[in-house]
C-alpha cells in the first residue's frame, strides 16, 4: 500500500534570466514523513521552499502540495499548510494568547474553535502562567516552541520548518524536536531546513541540494553508508567536496 | 595582549543581561564563548570593545582600560560584530579599501596576514558585497577585521547561520591566525566549534556555567552517558522518559545520550525493559561526554 | 587626513548607487519647480465672467469691449435676468457677474453717477479680490478717460505701482521659497537619513571601534551633501531665471554665499536629527514632519506672516528658513546688499551654531 504523498515534485525549475536557482528538481514526501532539506546557502532551498509554499510561481516544471497544483492552485496551498521560519514568528507586542487568537483568525478558525484549541494549546506546552504576558519578553525557546504550536494551530497536513531552531540553547533545541516527533507521529508531515547537522540525523530522509539540483537524497543512515562516513555533518562536507 | 573581566555587570531596561562576569584570555589565545541567543554574548563582546559601559566592575583589553582608555582600544582591536557588518552597496574590493584606509593602512601593507582568506574571494572583488553568499561576506568580513594587523580580534557569532564546508573552513582561518600572535575571543551557539577552541567559557542567560579547556570540561562531567539506538526514535525518547531510572535522555543524531540516576546498572535490563515496549533493533553502548552534554548539565542547574 | 578623504569617498559612492537618493536630490527640485512655476499660480488671466446689463447703450458696450479686450477677463455668457446669476455660478465656470443697472448711460450724465455691481465667486477669495480690483482698475481707468474734460477741484489720483514684481508674477514668490524648502529637504533630510543608515546596517558599530574621531563621520557624512545642494541651488537658480525670466537684482556672489550658509544650517538640523533618530524611517519621518510642515506653513512660503495670530508669529522666528527666505527675496527680487540683511545673517550665523554644538553634545560615541 503506498503511502499518500503530500509533495510530489517533478523537474521544478526556477530561473532568473540564464541562472537557473533550482535547476529540475524532484523528489516526493511521504505522509507523516519528517523530511530535511539541507543545503549551503545560495543553494537554491529558499527559492525551492517559496515555490512549494505558493509565494513563488515556477518558470517550469511540476509541483503539487498536499495536492494541489503549485501552478493553478497557490493559493489552495496556502490555506491548508503550516509556515514557520525564524524572521516570521509572533507578534513581540502581543500577547501569548492575543497571538493565537490572531492566527487563528488568520487560518479562518470558528471562534468557538479558535478558543477550544487555544486552552488546549496553552495546556499542552504548560504556558497558563504566562497566557497573558508579551511574546516579546518571553525567552526565544520559548516562543520558537509557540510559533510552531501555532502553525499547527488549523491541523496542516504538513508544515514547513524553516530554521527553527537557530540560536535557540541546546535543551530548548531537543524539547522542540520532541514537538516535532509528536507532530509527525500524529500524520502531520515535517519539512524542515536546517543548518545543525545533529538534526539532519533526526529526520527520517534527507535531500541536500548543491547549486541548484539535489546531489542526495536518502535516510541519513544510508547516506552514511553510501560516504563511509559516521556524521551527516562529514556527508555533507565529503558532498560539498566532491563537487568542487 | 589579552583580555580581561571581572565582576562585569550589564542591564537594560531593567532586564539584567549579564551578571558577575569574570574571566581572562591569554595572549594569543584562541577563546571560545559558547551558548545560545539571548546568554548576553554580545553584551560581553560590545563591554570589551568600548561599545557599552558596564554598570559594575573592571574590563581591560590589551592593557587598556575598557572605560579610561577607550580610544587606544578603539585603534588596535579588530571587530566583527554579528550579521557581518558590510557595506552592501560597496565592492568587495572597496570594502578592504575602506576599513585599511580608515585604520591608517593599505590591503598590501598586512597583505600577508588575510592572504589565504582573501585569495578565496579574490575572483569577486568587483562584486558588490549584497551580493555575495554568506560564506563570502563571513571571509571579506574577517579581511576586513583583520587589515590593519590587529593584536585582539572580536569575532561575534561569524559562523551563524552560515553552512558547515564554510563554517569549518573559518575555524581552520582562525588556527592559522592564531599560530600569528593574535588573540581571538569568538562567540558562537554553535557547540561542536567549541572543541576547536583553546579554552571555553559556557554562559547562559547571563551568567558563565564554566570556564576550562574544552577536554576538562568534558571530563568533569559527572555521569557515564550511552549511546542508545533503536529503530524508532520517537519511541525510544518517550519510553525512555517514562523510565523510573532515567536521569537524562536527549538525542543527539542517531542515537540518544542515556545518563542513569543509579551510578551502576544493568545495561542487559534496560536493553530488555526497552525491548518488551515494542522496541526493536536496540543497541547501547557507552560514550564520552561532549560539549552539548556539559553545557546542558550545567545549565539544568 | 587619508582616513577622512577614504571616509568622504564611501559617501559619494553610497550616494551614486542608490537610485532612490539620486532621484530626491535631483529629479524632485527640478519637479517642484517646473510645479510651482508653471502649474501653480495666483494670477488671474482669462477668467470667465459673465455680465447682466440691463441698459444695452453705448456707455455700458464701451465698458464691456475695454473688459473684453483686457487678457484678464474673457466674457463667456450674457445673461438678462437676476435669476440667472445664481444658476450662473452654481455651475462653477463664471468667476464674476457684472451687473449693469438699467439706464446706466443715462445716469452717468444726469445724475453725475451709475452704479455697477460686481459680484464673485468668492470660494476662492484669493480670485475673487484679484477680479474684484482688476475690474476696478478698469472701471478707474475708463472713468479717468471720460473725465478728461472735467476738472474738479480737489482730486486724488492714485497711482498704484507694485513694485519688485510688477506683473505680480506668483512665481517670483514661489521661487525662493520652493528654493528654500528643497534645500532644507535635501540637506536635511538626506544627511539624517544617512547616518541612521549606518546606525540600522549595523556599520556604525565598526566605524565607533575605529581610529575615526566622531567628528570625521559627521563632518565626512555632511561634506558630499555640501557639493550636492549648491549643485541644486544653482540648478534652480539658472531655471528661474532663463526660464521663468525671473530677474536676479542683487550679486549672484552673495545669493551664492547665503544659500551656502542656509545648507550648512539644514546639514546641522539634518545632524541633529540623526541623533535622535535610530531608523531611517524615523530621520525621514521627523524631517518631513518636524521640518517641512512648519517651514511650509510658517516661514512666510505660502501664507504671509504677518497675517498669522501673533503666537505663530512669535514661533515662526525660530525658522531657520523664515529668515533664509527673507534673504532671497530680498537679494533676487529686491537687489539689496549685505547691510540690509546683516541683522537676517547674523541670525542664521547663530542658529547654525546652536545646531552644531547640541549634535556634538548629543552624539552618541556608545551604543546606548
Amino acid at each position: 500500500m503506498k503511502a499518500e504523498n503530500v509533495i510530489e515534485v517533478n523537474g521544478l525549475t526556477k530561473a532568473f534570466g540564464d541562472f537557473k536557482a533550482v535547476n529540475a528538481i524532484s523528489f516526493e514526501v511521504k505522509k507523516g514523513e519528517i523530511f530535511g532539506f539541507l543545503g549551503a546557502n545560495g543553494a537554491g532551498k529558499t527559492t525551492a521552499i517559496k515555490m512549494l509554499i505558493g509565494i513563488s510561481r515556477p518558470t517550469s516544471g511540476e509541483a503539487q502540495v498536499v495536492g494541489y497544483d503549485v501552478f493553478t492552485h497557490p493559493e489552495s496551498i496556502k490555506k491548508n499548510i503550516g509556515y514557520m521560519s525564524q524572521r516570521f514568528a509572533l507578534y513581540d507586542d502581543l500577547t501569548v494568547n492575543e497571538n493565537i487568537t490572531f492566527f487563528g483568525g488568520i487560518y479562518g478558525l470558528s471562534r468557538l474553535k479558535i478558543r477550544e484549541k487555544r486552552k488546549q494549546l496553552i495546556e499542552e506546552l504548560g504556558l497558563e502562567d504566562i497566557a497573558n504576558k508579551l511574546v516579546g519578553s518571553l525567552p526565544l525557546g520559548w516562543k520558537q516552541k509557540l510559533s510552531f504550536s501555532v502553525s499547527l494551530f488549523h491541523d496542516p497536513k504538513i508544515v514547513f520548518l524553516d530554521e527553527p531552531t537557530g540560536g535557540v540553547d541546546p535543551i530548548t533545541r531537543r524539547q522542540f524536536w520532541e514537538m516535532i516527533y509528536k507532530a509527525a507521529d500524529r500524520g502531520t508531515t515535517i519539512f524542515v531546513t536546517t543548518h545543525y547537522m545533529d538534526e539532519a540525523e533526526y529526520c527520517d530522509r534527507v535531500s541536500i541540494m548543491v547549486d541548484g539540483r539535489i546531489e542526495a537524497l536518502d535516510t541519513p543512515k544510508k547516506l552514511k553508508q553510501q560516504f563511509e562516513v559516521d556524521s551527516m555533518n562529514d556527508v555533507f562536507l565529503k558532498l560539498a567536496r566532491n563537487i568542487e | 595582549m589579552g583580555i580581561s573581566l571581572r565582576n562585569i555587570d550589564k542591564s537594560y531596561k531593567k532586564h539584567l543581561a549579564v551578571r558577575d562576569i569574570s574571566f581572562e584570555v591569554n595572549s594569543g589565545e584562541l577563546f571560545g564563548l559558547i551558548g545560545p541567543d539571548g546568554a548576553g554574548k554580545t553584551t560581553i563582546f560590545r563591554i570589551l570593545t568600548t561599545l557599552l559601559l558596564p554598570d559594575t566592575g573592571q574590563a581591560t583589553v590589551a592593557g587598556f582600560d575598557v572605560v579610561r582608555d577607550y580610544k587606544s582600544i578603539r585603534q588596535s582591536v579588530g571587530y566583527m560584530p554579528g550579521r557581518f557588518s558590510l557595506y552592501q552597496d560597496l565592492t568587495v574590493e572597496e570594502n578592504l579599501t575602506f576599513f585599511a584606509t580608515i585604520f591608517g593602512t593599505t590591503i598590501e601593507e598586512n597583505y600577508d596576514l588575510i592572504k589565504d582568506i582573501y585569495e578565496q574571494i579574490e575572483p569577486f572583488k568587483d562584486r558588490r558585497a549584497g551580493k555575495l553568499s554568506g560564506g563570502m561576506k563571513q571571509k571579506l568580513a574577517l579581511s576586513c577585521a583583520l587589515i590593519h594587523k590587529p593584536k585582539v580580534l572580536f569575532l561575534d557569532e561569524p559562523t551563524t547561520g552560515v553552512d558547515p564546508v564554510s563554517r569549518k573552513e573559518f575555524w581552520e582561518m582562525l588556527k592559522r591566525l592564531q599560530k600569528r600572535g593574535i588573540t581571538i575571543l569568538v562567540s558562537t551557539p554553535y557547540m561542536d566549534e567549541a572543541a576547536l577552541c583553546d579554552r571555553i567559557a559556557l554562559i547562559q542567560d547571563g551568567e558563565i556555567l564554566d570556564i576550562d579547556t574544552p577536554e576538562a570540561i568534558v571530563n568533569k562531567f559527572p555521569k557515564t552517558i550511552y549511546n542508545i539506538g533503536a529503530n524508532n526514535m520517537y519511541k525510544l525518547i518517550l519510553t525512555l522518559q517514562n523510565y523510573e531510572h532515567t536521569y537524562s535522555v536527549f538525542p543527539f543524531g542517531e542515537f540518544v545520550h542515556y545518563t542513569d540516576k543509579r551510578d551502576h546498572f544493568e545495561i542487559k535490563a534496560l536493553k530488555s525493559h526497552l525491548e518488551s515496549s515494542g522496541l526493536q533493533e536496540v543497541t547501547m553502548s557507552e560514550t564520552k561526554a561532549n560539549i552539548e552534554d556539559a553545557f546542558m548539565e550545567l545549565a539544568k542547574k | 587626513m587619508k582616513r577622512f578623504i577614504g571616509f568622504i569617498q564611501k559617501e559619494f559612492y553610497h550616494i551614486f548607487r542608490d537610485k532612490r537618493s539620486l532621484f530626491i536630490l535631483f529629479g524632485m527640485p527640478i519637479a517642484q519647480i517646473m510645479l510651482f512655476g508653471f502649474a501653480i499660480t495666483n494670477e488671474i488671466n482669462n477668467v470667465d465672467i459673465a455680465i447682466l446689463d440691463h441698459s444695452k447703450d453705448a456707455t455700458t458696450e464701451e465698458i464691456i469691449n475695454k473688459i473684453s479686450r483686457s487678457k484678464y477677463f474673457s466674457i463667456k455668457q450674457m445673461i438678462t435676468r437676476e435669476s440667472e446669476i445664481e444658476p450662473t455660478f452654481q455651475k462653477g465656470k463664471i468667476k464674476a457677474v457684472l451687473n449693469f443697472e438699467k439706464d446706466f448711460g443715462k445716469n452717468l450724465i444726469v445724475e453725475e453717477s451709475a452704479k455697477i455691481q460686481i459680484i464673485t465667486d468668492a470660494t476662492d477669495p484669493n480670485t475673487a479680490n484679484a477680479i474684484t480690483n482688476y475690474i476696478n482698475a478698469i472701471l478707474q481707468n475708463y472713468q479717468q478717460s471720460i473725465n478728461k474734460d472735467i476738472q474738479l477741484d480737489y482730486q486724488i489720483i492714485p497711482e498704484t505701482r507694485m513694485v519688485y514684481n510688477a506683473e505680480l508674477k506668483s512665481v517670483f514668490m514661489f521661487v525662493p521659497g520652493v528654493m528654500t524648502i528643497i534645500l532644507m529637504l535635501v540637506s536635511a533630510m538626506m544627511t539624517s537619513i544617512s547616518i541612521t543608515r549606518e546606525k540600522e546596517l549595523g556599520t556604525m558599530e565598526i566605524l565607533l571601534v575605529s581610529p575615526l574621531k566622531p567628528f570625521q563621520v559627521i563632518i565626512g557624512k555632511v561634506v558630499p551633501y555640501i557639493f550636492l545642494s549648491i549643485i541644486n541651488a544653482a540648478v534652480i537658480v539658472l531655471l528661474s531665471i532663463f526660464i521663468f525670466k525671473m530677474p536676479v537684482e542683487g550679486s549672484l556672489f552673495l545669493l551664492g554665499a547665503e544659500s551656502v550658509l542656509f545648507i550648512i544650517t539644514s546639514l546641522a538640523l539634518g545632524i541633529l536629527i540623526s541623533t535622535i533618530a535610530n531608523t531611517q524611517q524615523s530621520a525621514m519621518m521627523i524631517s518631513l514632519m518636524g521640518l517641512m510642515l512648519p517651514v511650509i506653513l510658517l516661514s512666510g512660503f505660502i501664507f504671509p506672516i504677518s497675517s498669522m495670530p501673533v503666537p505663530l508669529q512669535i514661533i515662526s522666528n525660530i525658522i531657520p528658513a523664515k529668515w533664509f527666505i527673507v534673504i532671497i527675496k530680498g537679494i533676487m527680487l529686491k537687489g539689496v546688499g549685505l547691510p540690509y540683511i546683516w541683522k537676517e545673517t547674523l541670525i542664521l550665523i547663530g542658529m547654525t551654531v546652536f545646531f552644531i554644538v547640541l549634535s556634538i553634545k548629543k552624539y552618541k560615541i556608545r551604543l546606548e
